[in-house]
């Protein structure tokens, strides 16, 4: 035990003292999360308001099945994506494996179902008030529905921090896409797994600590959007 | 808009903490141990390069567990100007990385296959650098008393007892080919030994957390000798099993014939080939653990 709270207190002096090693390392985990957050957002955003603002054939299906998706397991995705960008496979001129840019995509992937499912909750939530009355003023179709993002703006950037926290804590892309490589792409997440496989406590209680924090701004963030809202 | 300006305030709120009390010194042990985790901090404000400019040596885990790795890829990035990304996995994984012709460079230890990996056009050449041997590790009072015995009798007395427990790495890497090699040794197939009972247990892991498992269980493990002289001090388990041809542990580059960059892949191959590195190599964990991690054997043709 004494051992576990002198580890923590090293962790907490590496933190403190700003050790290049483990900012270093923090600051990629945040650059490729945030990136893979901001793409997904760009392109799924859009999309779950195409598909809540139109009606079609099989849209109940279409959104469960999204939400089945919500917890699809990491490392799933990280096969998957091994698969296509592998040198042997069909995206594999791009020479994306082992690189920064694969995390990314796989992050992408990973939280696509969360972002267009949590949108379309959000975008729903709001009822029919708002964008009958908005059309019965007289707006148009693109009004409407400018007016229901903004007035359900807070719920999807819940969607958004929801996409991120799910994207900076994975470890399951990261390591089979990314490989963990030193000064390269090795995120929080690897590099604990590889700390602790090493007996190397203190580091990775250092490195967990802030994956920790990270996760906390991120959930006190929604909670208190959620009460803004109310 | 909004979420950017949140983005920003996670950035901040990261580097605030980062930036407050610089002048706090922490352990210095600590330090070295995470470096040892393993970052290249020189190449932080760089961009990503071109892959024409990354060289990818796919290394088994037993070679990046000791720190080999770690401590020659600097020496190499220096002399030839590449960014040399070292994958570990066990060989199994690397070679078929290898197959993939999403690795350049390999350094594995399983003769046979790499045998095969070149007969069948996917590596250039076999070519060994360095050895050591294998040991049979376990906690100090020796249970299943194998102190004394070759590998095949210690193998066969755990087998018959079913008693003392074995953590295999079964990860098909080139440890478990050894491991699989002593078991058909002392005559067993090796999916009875598999399946004979709970005494047998696959971790699924590389070397070093391997070992890290078998002291937590008090059991027996096969390990290469570098990476068990490396976690030695956190361990209690001690050699029990060291004697016998068997054991012999050869690690081999090979350079993969798909690769992007010819040129740079064979600078690797000769890097580790030459006098100098050679030399190195030999002298390595020598200060830091008194004996000898690996034994330098190019062009020896092992």
């Amino acid at each position: 035990m004494s051992q576990l709270l002198q580890a923590v207190r090293i962790a907490l002096d590496m933190i403190i003292s700003g050790d290049p090693v483990v900012f270093s390392i923090a600051f990629r985990t945040l650059m490729i999360s945030i990136s893979a957050t901001a793409l997904a957002s760009f392109i799924f955003i859009p999309l779950a308001c195409l598909i809540h603002f139109n009606r079609f054939r099989g849209k109940r299906l279409l959104l469960s099945i999204v939400q089945t998706f919500y917890s699809v397991p990491t490392v799933l995705v990280g096969m998957l994506v091994f698969l296509l960008i592998s040198r042997a496979g069909p995206l594999g001129s791009l020479g994306m494996l082992f690189s920064p840019g694969a995390i990314v995509l796989g992050e992408v992937l990973l939280i696509a179902p969360i972002i267009t499912g949590l949108t379309i909750s959000a975008l729903s939530g709001l009822g029919s008030d708002i964008p009958d009355t908005a059309l019965s003023l007289g707006a148009g179709k693109l009004q409407m529905v400018l007016k229901v993002l903004s007035e359900s703006r807070y719920m999807i950037l819940t969607a958004i921090l929801m996409g991120f926290g799910r994207a900076v804590s994975e470890i399951g892309v990261a390591i089979i896409v990314g490989g963990n490589i030193s000064g390269h792409t090795r995120t929080l997440t690897t590099a604990i797994a590889l700390g602790v496989g090493k007996g190397e406590t203190a580091a990775s209680i250092a490195l967990g600590i802030i994956l920790l924090a990270l996760a906390m701004i991120v959930s006190v963030t929604v909670n208190l959007l959620q009460h803004s809202e109310k | 808009m909004i979420r950017y300006i949140y983005a920003g305030m996670l950035i901040a709120a990261v580097l605030s903490i980062a930036c407050s009390g610089q002048s706090e010194p922490s352990a210095e042990a600590v330090r070295e141990q995470i470096q040892e985790i393993g970052e290249d901090t020189g190449n932080e404000s760089v961009p990503p390069r071109p892959s024409a400019s990354r060289l990818r040596v796919a290394t088994t885990t037993s070679l990046y567990d000791t720190g080999l790795w770690s401590y020659l890829e600097p020496m190499f990035e220096e002399e030839y100007g590449v960014e040399l990304d070292v994958l570990y996995a066990g060989t199994g994984k690397a070679l078929e990385w290898g197959r993939r012709g999403d690795v350049d460079v390999i350094t594995v230890h399983s003769r046979t296959r790499e045998e095969q990996f070149v007969e069948e056009g996917y590596g250039l050449a076999r070519v060994p650098f360095a050895y050591n041997y294998f040991l049979i590790v376990g906690s100090p009072d020796d249970p299943a008393g194998l102190a004394g015995m070759t590998p095949d009798e210690a193998f066969t007395s755990l087998m018959s007892s079913g008693e003392a427990v074995f953590v295999s790495r079964g990860d098909d890497s080139g440890t478990h080919g050894k491991e699989k090699a002593i078991w058909s040794a002392a005559g067993y197939e090796y999916e009875d030994v598999r399946t004979s009972g709970d005494w047998y247990v696959e971790g699924g892991s590389g070397m070093g957390p391997t070992l890290v498992m078998a002291d937590e269980m008090s059991a027996y493990t096969l390990s290469d000798m570098g990476t068990f002289i490396a976690y030695q001090n956190d361990l209690n388990l001690v050699p029990v099993v060291d004697q016998g041809d068997v054991l012999l542990n050869v690690y081999s580059v090979l350079q993969v014939t798909s690769t992007r960059s010819p040129e740079m892949s064979a600078n690797l191959v000769e890097f580790l080939t030459s006098e100098a590195v050679q030399d190195l190599i030999g002298n390595y964990g020598v200060g830091e653990y008194g004996i000898q991690l690996f034994t330098p054997c190019a062009g020896l043709g092992m």
